[in-house]
């Protein structure tokens, strides 16, 4: 079947026109060009979004308190309160598959004027966090000299603080030692034990950078915060969604801080999971547009040549006449304009393949050259795609084939003799 | 070799049917060199296409070298046709894209004969019609007597039971022509059987027995003296 002499056939047809070939080439090639460069460009825009998602838990939700907008047990509306530390615990206890729940509190600086960090003569205006260790899990950050909050900080209340990479460059000058060092936040003194940077993209990095992290517990005494939780970060184990637990975690905080059960208002929180899967399903939905568009323009390639396979059976129409006389059989001519077929689909397509790769590499190089463009990062299609994309190309070929191959072997050798 | 008997063939065209063979009883013995003449219309060449197996007859009995020949399939009647079959056409239908021993060669080819013996059995006939030179040449660089050479040398490759020739010469001049038939006739002193279809007496006085049809049936079945085409080279 895949004999030289087959081969050597399948070329001297493919290149007694030339011309007629790369056009019908350029059919397929074009589609499956557009193919590859849709996937890759959203692919691209994919990977920009999830990095602004950056290495957060994506299984986590963020959740404070409001005001409440129902009286309730004999409490009056637009009534304010307070997570306490217990409410910690208590969802520890009643609300099962969870892995981190993190209550924390927060002085805000950045970008709100006021300076709140003093470190000698140099100023800053900073987030500070007052935060357990298992944050460093649900907001990952790299920690690159000293240490992260642990355990024994908590418990003694120890005031000490990791300050990001941000933080470092305002208040030390270059090359200067950083832990051991005080800096004086709203007044307190803070041990600098760790610094730490973010790997995040969006337009928050700047802010990322520029946080402080300080122990929970000397946070609420340093800052008189009590017993008061600002907000909490939960994340649930994998393979349970926090979208579905979130509803327990709510509504054990409403029977805990006597909320009316149907004031939807009172807690606020943030669902990243949701979110999450909302961006993974619109780019599911991009994706399967991509293979529409992609699949639809390579159809039209695909007719191309099989337009042009039933004109070189057409053409062929008495050499095939000569081959049946001479006693090859129909099945060996049907295999052979079939082959015909494939072969120039799968060249073409390779083509394609190739032009989209050179594309998708020149726009990563451009990308690279340009910086880091907002919403887009490295746009590419996997070695499952591209294998995929050479299927489809397979099948279409065959495809392509089947109409021609069997009108070559419908014509009698006799009429087919006969054709001058 | 070739038994045949009350062959009906019809062509239907529209709301009419054409007869043309009207029941023709005929048989040839291995080594025979056999003319088939008549006018056109006379149903010489649908007889010679029933023979090749190129089109099927409507009644009667067709037996080749023992085997009943008898609603072929496509697939069965293209091996025998390798098989038994070797054709000569008047207009040489060599394959314009391949070389003289290519063109040889592809009887050979679908034999499945490895490549290496193909090449060196289609080279042997080239070289017995006198071409082996010219093994290389694409038909276009061939002339007429030439490729006529060559696919006598494609028929005989696949080493048929029976050639069938459908106007060997009727593209060729005079001197080319007794060149052809020279050869064919030296094929037909080895042994071979071969049925030649051809309208010009001298051609057909070159065969060993004359076979008229006229209108459908053989009018005439006479045996003849064999005139030698190598006088004429």
């Amino acid at each position: 079947m895949f004999n030289k002499d087959r081969w050597k056939e399948i070329l001297e047809v493919l290149t007694s026109n030339v011309w007629r070939t790369v056009f019908t080439a350029f059919g397929v090639c074009w589609g499956i060009f557009i193919l590859i460069v849709l996937l890759a460009a959203g692919k691209g825009l994919e990977n920009g979004i999830k990095k602004d998602f950056g290495d957060i838990a994506t299984n986590t939700m963020f959740m404070w308190t409001r005001s409440t907008t129902k009286a309730y047990e004999g409490l009056p509306k637009g009534r304010s309160f307070e997570f306490r530390t217990s409410d910690v615990q208590a969802i520890q206890d009643n609300v099962p598959n969870l892995r981190f729940i993190s209550p924390r509190n927060q002085l805000s600086g950045f970008r709100s004027g006021g300076n709140n960090v003093v470190r000698g003569i140099r100023t800053g205006s900073y987030n500070i966090y007052g935060d357990y260790p298992e944050i460093i899990n649900q907001d990952p950050m790299t920690v690159t000299s000293g240490r992260f909050i642990n355990y024994n900080d908590i418990n003694e209340k120890r005031k000490v603080a990791v300050i990001g990479r941000g933080v470092k460059s305002d208040l030390y000058e270059k090359g200067e030692e950083v832990l051991g060092t005080y800096i004086k936040v709203q007044g307190v003194n803070f041990m600098v034990i760790g610094t730490y940077k973010k790997n995040s993209n969006d337009g928050d990095g700047e802010e990322a950078q520029k946080e402080i992290f300080v122990p929970f517990t000397s946070f609420s005494q340093a800052f008189n915060r009590g017993e008061e939780v600002g907000w909490m970060a939960i994340t649930a184990h994998d393979g349970h969604s926090i979208s579905v637990l979130k509803e327990d975690i709510v509504n054990e905080m409403k029977k805990r801080h006597k909320v009316h059960p149907e004031d939807k208002r009172a807690i606020g929180y943030f669902d990243l999971y949701e979110q999450y899967n909302r961006v993974e399903s619109l780019f599911g939905a991009l994706k399967a547009v991509a293979y529409i568009v992609g699949i639809m323009v390579l159809l039209s390639g695909i007719i191309g040549v099989s337009n042009i396979m039933l004109i070189v059976v057409k053409e062929r129409t008495k050499e095939i006449g000569i081959r049946r006389a001479l006693g090859e059989s129909p099945w060996s001519i049907k295999l052979q304009i079939l082959m015909e077929s494939i072969f120039l689909t799968i060249i073409s397509g390779m083509a394609g393949i190739i032009l989209g790769s050179l594309v998708i590499y020149g726009i990563n190089s451009l990308l690279d050259s340009v910086g880091p463009v907002d919403m887009f990062l490295n746009p590419s299609v996997s070695v499952g795609v591209v294998s995929g994309a050479l299927m489809i190309l397979m099948i279409s070929g065959l495809l392509a084939g089947f109409i021609p191959a069997n009108s070559a072997i419908r014509v009698r050798p006799i009429e087919a003799l006969r054709t001058e | 070799m070739i038994e045949i008997k009350d062959l009906h063939k019809s062509y239907r065209m529209g709301s009419n049917s054409l007869h043309v063979l009207k029941g023709i009883n005929f048989s040839a013995k291995a080594g025979e060199l056999v003319a088939i003449m008549g006018s056109s219309g006379s149903g010489k060449s649908t007889l010679l296409n029933i023979l090749g197996m190129l089109d099927g007859a409507d009644s009667g009995e067709y037996v080749l070298d023992g085997v009943p020949i008898k609603d072929l399939t496509e697939t069965k009647a293209a091996q025998y046709r390798n098989k038994f079959l070797g054709f000569i056409f008047q207009s040489f239908n060599l394959i314009n894209y391949k070389s003289a021993l290519e063109n040889v060669a592809l009887p050979l080819y679908y034999q499945k004969v490895g490549r290496k013996e193909r090449q060196e059995k289609a080279l042997n006939y080239l070289e017995r019609v006198g071409l082996k030179e010219w093994a290389t040449h694409l038909p276009s660089e061939l002339s007429g007597g030439q490729k006529q050479r060559v696919a006598i040398a494609r028929a005989m490759a696949a080493e048929p039971k029976v050639l069938l020739a459908d106007e060997p010469t009727g593209a060729l001049d005079s001197k080319t022509s007794y060149e052809v038939m020279d050869l064919i006739q030296k094929i037909n002193d080895e042994g071979n059987t071969i049925l030649v279809v051809t309208h010009e007496e001298d051609i057909a006085h070159m065969c060993k027995r004359i076979v008229h049809l006229k209108d459908g049936v053989i009018v005439e079945d006479k045996k003849v003296n064999q005139v030698r085409a190598e006088q004429y080279v």
